[in-house]
């Protein structure tokens, strides 16, 4: 089973103190995002499990192996990509590739086919014999990912992937994700977009200020420190026209199942309820039979944000 | 987990196969010089080399032979004499251009273009890769300084015959030159792990081989009258010295008239054995501390 660890792990850079002891262990396949402010220490972390910087103290494992004492050994099966590195200008996609491969031992005669594969999967094979001199940032880093996914790693380290990428891109390297999940990945990214990392990942663990504040699953975590804490889950209500505060509080809040309704703006309505996908269904029923112009209706991604800001917050 | 998933996983595992460090380095030779013959750098020093050439050819055919090869005891047009001049002048600045060109930001470049980020998170040593990149480096100068050679000898055989032409010591001195160009490149690959910038790391081991060494020579010499054992341009004194008729002596004084004071002035050449140890003295101490600072250097 994939597996990466952090064990009481620390990074000073000089009397700064980016990482204190940190102790983190993700086992299996699945996906995991990792979340905090910006200057929180993912990167940094993320750097130490692929041997670009050395940890002050502490150890970082892949597959229970010291990154830093046996790093050909430790991330043999592991591909990363961490802050946007460039590839040679004279090269082409199909050349770096290669050396990658090369240097991973991908048998030679998969080498041409999964070089096609791959970049086709981030929509570059157009593009496989121009040089990467002239690419904008975001082909460069569909590139990137493309050499991460090269050698069909067990485990994959991304450090905020989509950055660069267009709305399309973004949302095809969530889809690649999602298809790594299925092939038994283990796949740790950190991120800024929460509504992404709802959608792709089944737990986040989440640093500020160096410290690790919590791994769990998004449900988990949510129900524990999201809103009021009681385990409600909340959906966004879009309307045809402006809603008045009557028809809120007198008609939507007293719905079965509502907790507590709030305004979003005029058009939109968000909506906790209690109760697991039966009430949601409920709710969708009773809000159209109202006939108040109900134009959409969607479970909310903010829940996870709540949760981010609560958590946040409490370290400040 | 299903049929389906343990296959996938199975199937990595199996179909990946690690080569070993060396190969690893290959891999990064093959690439760096795939990388150096589509660089304009490469084709710069290219230039230079054959234009050196070509304007050594030239005066020699312009001036006469004569002008270069007249042995200044016997008076005799030879080949030592030729080769003395023709290579003792233009062999160091080769060697310096390469090792400047091909090592001056070898491993700072890495950083500041942020290609070395490609690199080196994959399951690589670093020490392969600086490896490979300095091997990459002396084949790179080894095709400058052997078109150079060409050249020299190209000439040498029409001035002097293809058999009778090459005297022991150009061999010598070729050899010497080879060690020399060691030495340089593991001195500027040393510079480069140093810095974080190209530009910095190029200018202060161009400065330093340029000017430095024979700086301080010239100090250490006059000031404080000791052997400059420890400057590899010293050392390198011996891919001249060997072409010369007259091996010079180790040490000579020489009296100096400044006005009405005359004042001796003290100058050393180095040996062949002790240029030789002074030059892989350099490449060792250079090679391993330039490992080292890369092995603790940070992507950051
Ligand atoms: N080379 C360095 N020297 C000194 N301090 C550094 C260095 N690199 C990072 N830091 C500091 O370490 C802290 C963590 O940085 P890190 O890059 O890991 O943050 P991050 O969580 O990735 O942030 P972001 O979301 O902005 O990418 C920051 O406060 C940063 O200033
Ligand atoms: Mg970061």
């Amino acid at each position: 089973m994939p597996s990466i660890e952090a064990v009481d792990l620390s990074k000073k850079y000089g009397s700064f103190q980016a990482l204190s002891n940190i102790n983190l262990k993700i086992e299996g396949a699945k996906c995991v995002g990792f979340l905090g402010p910006n200057g929180a220490g993912k990167t940094t972390t993320l750097k130490i499990f692929t041997d670009m910087i050395l940890a002050s103290s502490g150890r970082a494992l892949i597959n229970g192996v010291s990154v830093h004492e046996e790093k050909r050994k430790a991330l043999n099966h592991c591909g990363a990509l961490i802050e946007s590195p460039e590839i040679y200008p004279s090269f082409t996609p199909r050349e770096a590739l290669s050396m990658v491969a090369e240097i991973k031992g991908v048998p030679s005669s998969e080498t041409k086919k999964r070089i096609e594969d791959t970049l086709a999967e981030v929509k570059m094979e157009e593009w496989i014999d121009k040089k990467v001199g002239k690419f904008s940032k975001g082909m460069k880093q569909r590139v990137n990912i493309a050499a991460a996914l090269l050698s069909e790693p067990e485990i994959v380290l991304l450090d905020e992937p989509t950055t660069g990428l267009d709305p399309r891109g973004m949302s095809e390297v969530r889809d690649i994700v999602k298809s790594l999940k299925k092939h038994n990945r283990l796949i740790f990214m950190s991120s800024h977009l929460l509504p992404e990392v709802s959608d792709v990942c089944d737990e986040v663990a989440m640093i500020d200020h160096g410290k690790l504040l919590v791994y769990d699953t998004i449900g988990n975590v949510t129900a524990k420190f999201g809103g009021d804490g009681g385990g409600a889950q909340t959906v966004e209500v879009g309307f045809s026209g402006p809603v008045d505060d009557a028809m809120i509080s007198g008609k939507i809040a007293t719905l079965a199942g509502v907790v507590a309704t709030d305004r979003v703006d005029p058009r939109n309505v968000r909506i906790k309820f209690s109760g697991g996908l039966a009430v949601q269904e409920r709710l969708l029923i009773d809000l159209a039979s109202l006939r108040i112009g109900v134009v959409s209706y969607r479970p909310s991604t903010s829940a996870l944000e709540e949760t981010y800001l609560n958590l946040i917050k409490d370290t400040l | 987990m299903s049929q389906e998933n343990q296959s996938a996983a199975m199937e990595n595992a199996v179909g990946n196969k690690l080569p070993t460090s060396g190969q690893q380095v290959g891999t990064i030779i093959k690439y760096e010089m795939r990388n150096y013959f589509r660089s304009r750098r490469f084709f710069i020093l290219l230039a230079i080399d054959l234009i050196i050439g070509a304007l050594l050819t030239f005066v020699v055919a312009y001036k006469g032979i004569a002008s270069i090869a007249t042995n200044p005891i016997t008076g005799a047009i030879q080949a030592l004499p030729f080769y003395s001049t023709w290579w003792g002048f233009s062999a160091v600045i080769l060697v310096f251009f390469s090792a400047v060109f091909f090592g001056g930001d070898a491993i700072s470049g890495e950083f500041q273009n942020k290609t070395g980020y490609f690199l080196v998170s994959n399951p690589i040593r670093r020490s392969s890769i600086y490896v490979g990149k300095w091997i990459a480096a002396l084949v790179a100068s080894l095709i400058i300084i052997g078109i150079f050679t060409a050249i020299t000898i190209a000439n040498a055989s029409y001035y002097f015959g293809i058999t009778g032409g090459m005297p022991w010591q150009f061999q010598e001195s070729f050899i010497f030159t080879l060690v020399y160009l060691i030495a340089a490149l593991g001195f500027t690959f040393f510079f480069s792990s140093l810095f974080k910038s190209s530009a910095m790391s190029i200018l202060i081991t161009a400065i330093l081989l340029l000017f430095g060494f024979m700086l301080i020579d010239e100090l250490v010499t006059a000031l404080l009258n000791i052997e400059p054992w420890f400057s590899l341009a010293y050392g390198s004194g011996i891919v001249s010295n060997v072409l010369m008729s007259t091996y010079p002596a180790h040490l000579s004084t020489v009296p100096e008239h400044f006005g009405k004071r005359t004042i001796s002035i003290t100058s050393y050449a180095a040996t062949i054995p002790e240029g030789l140890a002074i030059m892989l003295g350099y490449f060792i101490v250079t090679a391993i501390l330039g490992l080292v600072l890369f092995e603790r250097k940070e992507f950051n």
